[in-house]
């Protein structure tokens, strides 16, 4: 068990106290003339690499259970559908699989289940996949945890992919995490950007630690490794005119085919305004200072066309739907544009839109890190600007512009 | 009914930042609140023994600090808290972390719910509800907006899927995630603080799992490392516009207009 070795005698009354700042957990705390590390500590090693050389030493016992990767091969994409109708999201991430299997060599495989899906299994014969695995059953006809993890079992027990990609479609966050822990394996959610090694280890970066911050993550003892990755953070590729690759039919034994959900009622929801779709954006933060402010932010979104999408604080002090919100508790969304006021720009907002073709941002604290992810940055307060372009908007309309 | 509610201490605020020089984190100040998401799970639990009758279990997994946590959802009701803390568990991943609740679990009780919050505002990865299920082997349920009835020992709940709700019926003892906005919850009662006192929270170690096995737990028993951290990359051509708010709002109309969005 990897631990943090404290050296005593080298702590000093200055360096206990280096110490005690450097931890960004506040875990670390002086007891007289001693330091003491508490259960807060995440391992981040930062007091090693980065505090006073020699004082705090991270050991590692090497004896570790290693696998050999060469047995697990290929970039698996879990194709997300509804009777047969394939999320977009599958698409996005077959083609990030398609650009990482380049890299290690290895095959990219589909794997699709449900009832009556030959439909679905040969569309995905246009996206540049090697394989699609088809477990086509009545028993599968709708979504239950129990089946479809049965079912996912069961292909990696045969096909033994390295990685495995699922959208995080809300199906998809209650599958994935599932089948993770059956593997006693490592899942990264809501990865943001895919690198893959030679050794077939997947690069996996995302926010971490609720702060604005990005982390890589890697797998490096265990297979398969899985990742979610939200819908429109990758771009799907243009399906090709013939189809390539093949149908491999799967068969699972029916004992494991019986399952404790009954389903009652589906119901499908309302279609309603969906910001991931919507191709101009304007964004408020915290900037706003009341509701009733709200009023010239849906003005400018009437005079621009535009959804209107908020930050969490937002949300959690009531203003929005929860259906507004953009971020990593929120929607992904990547519009043509996007108008962002009042936000400083964490990353777990920027996460969920620096994918947008164009982003505008009005803020009056020109250090804002939204800027850093802005095309256009408007060093200014919104309170001035937005009712003057509103105002503009007004004026060249009337002039027929 | 007996219900148990994971929940989880997160910092106040998110306002991390790494110091583009060294490297090295900055956290300003270490204010901390009960993750907010974890509000509708306890929400949920109460309204369920307010029809039911039973009681509702809290635990939590972090520093000793996150007591506080606990108490605050006591406050509102709670019968008994535990908080799982030990160095040992420091660095778990989403496994780690889903494993080691599962041991504390078992070392509160039998239940006969399990609810835990959609995700939290800091890991953000709504995965650790369902790995505790499967680690429990029990049945699970994401985004459950509500729960419509409990009889014959088996819970009818809906569930959002993305185009769909769905009705289900799972047998007991199953683990609920709650999905956020889907009811009111209450504020703790001064009241039971003052009649609650403040040695109600009970602390659970590795020496209390019936898995003492150190390599299952924290870093080392956790698939997923962390190789190294850093700022978010900036955007390389930016154009920055500042002045008067007229001369901002010009510029900003004449931009709108050049890129044909007016």
């Amino acid at each position: 068990m990897p631990y943090l070795y404290i050296n005593k005698d080298n702590i000093t009354e200055q360096i206990a106290k280096q110490l005690v700042d450097i931890c960004p957990f506040g875990s670390i705390s002086t007891e007289g003339n001693k330091i003491v590390i508490d259960s807060g500590c995440r391992m981040c090693r930062i007091c090693v690499t980065k505090g006073p050389p020699g004082v705090i030493e991270y050991v590692e016992e090497p004896e570790q259970k290693t696998i050999d990767k060469s047995e697990w091969k290929g970039i698996s994409v879990y194709v997300d559908h509804c009777a047969g109708h394939i999320h977009n999201v599958t698409y996005e991430i077959i083609g990030k699989a398609r650009e990482l299997a380049t890299v290690c060599d290895a095959p990219v495989y589909a794997l699709i289940m449900g009832c009556n899906i030959k439909f679905a299994a040969e569309k995905l014969l246009h996206y540049n996949v090697d394989k699609v695995f088809v477990y086509d059953y009545p028993d599968l006809s709708n979504f239950k945890i129990d089946l479809y993890t049965n079912v996912f079992e069961d292909f990696i027990l045969k096909v033994k992919p390295s990685s495995i990609m699922v959208g995080a479609t809300n199906l998809g966050r209650t599958l994935a995490p599932r089948i993770a822990a059956r593997f006693r394996t490592g899942l990264t959610a809501d990865c943001t950007r895919l690198e893959v090694r030679e050794n077939t280890d997947l690069v996996q970066i995302r926010p971490a630690f609720g702060g604005n911050i990005m982390a890589q993550i890697i797998t490096p003892r265990h297979r398969p490794q899985f990742c979610t990755v939200r819908y429109k953070i990758f771009s799907a590729r243009t399906p090709s005119t013939t189809p390539a690759g093949d149908i491999v039919s799967m068969n699972i034994n029916p004992k494991r085919l019986k399952s404790v959900y009954e389903i009652l009622k589906i119901e499908e929801k309302p279609k309603e305004m969906d910001i991931s779709e919507a191709e101009v954006i304007v964004a408020i933060g915290r900037g706003l200072k009341s509701k009733a402010d709200l009023a010239m932010i849906n003005e400018l979104a009437e005079l621009l066309n535009a959804q209107i999408a908020c930050t969490r604080p937002l949300i959690e002090c009531g203003w929005f739907e929860a259906k507004h919100q953009i971020g990593l508790s929120g929607r992904t969304a990547k519009p043509k544009l996007i108008i962002t006021a009042g936000i400083s720009g964490s990353v777990q907002f920027a996460a969920g839109m620096q994918g947008a073709d164009c982003i505008i941002s009005i803020n009056c604290d020109p250090s804002a890190s939204i800027f850093d992810i802005a095309h256009y940055g408007i060093c200014g307060d919104m309170y001035d600007v937005v009712p003057q372009l509103i105002q503009l908007i007004r004026e060249g309309r009337e002039n027929g512009l | 009914m007996k219900i148990l509610v994971c929940i989880k201490q997160v910092p106040g605020t998110s306002n991390v930042q790494v110091d583009p020089v060294t490297g090295v984190l900055i956290r300003n100040g270490m204010e901390c609140k009960l993750n907010p998401y974890d509000l509708y799970a306890l929400e949920m639990a109460f309204e369920l023994i307010d029809k039911y009758g039973g009681g509702v279990d809290v635990i939590s997994m972090g520093p000793q600090q996150a007591k506080d946590a606990v108490y605050e959802a006591l406050w509102m009701g709670a019968g008994r808290g535990s908080v799982i803390s030990d160095r040992r568990f420091s660095g778990a991943d989403v496994l780690a972390t889903s494993y080691t609740l599962s041991q504390g679990i078992a070392k509160m009780g039998k239940y006969d719910l399990i609810i835990c919050g959609k995700q939290t505002t800091d890991g953000d990865t709504a995965q650790v509800g369902a790995e505790i299920a499967e680690f429990m082997k029990i049945p699970h349920a994401g985004n459950v907006s509500a729960v419509t009835d409990i009889s014959d020992s088996k819970v009818t709940f809906a569930a959002n899927l993305d185009d769909s709700v769905i009705t289900e019926r799972i047998p007991l003892p199953c683990l609920l995630c709650a999905d956020s906005n889907i009811n009111t919850p209450r504020l703790p009662s001064y009241r039971r603080k003052q009649k609650l006192g403040s040695d109600m929270v009970s602390l659970i170690t590795l020496d209390d799992f019936s898995d003492k096995d150190e390599k299952n737990y924290g870093l080392i028993g956790s698939p997923t490392n962390v190789e190294r951290i850093f700022p978010p990359e900036k955007h390389q051509e930016k154009k920055m516009f500042s002045g008067s708010s007229h001369e901002l709002s010009d510029k900003l109309y004449g931009l709108l207009r050049e890129l044909k969005f007016i």
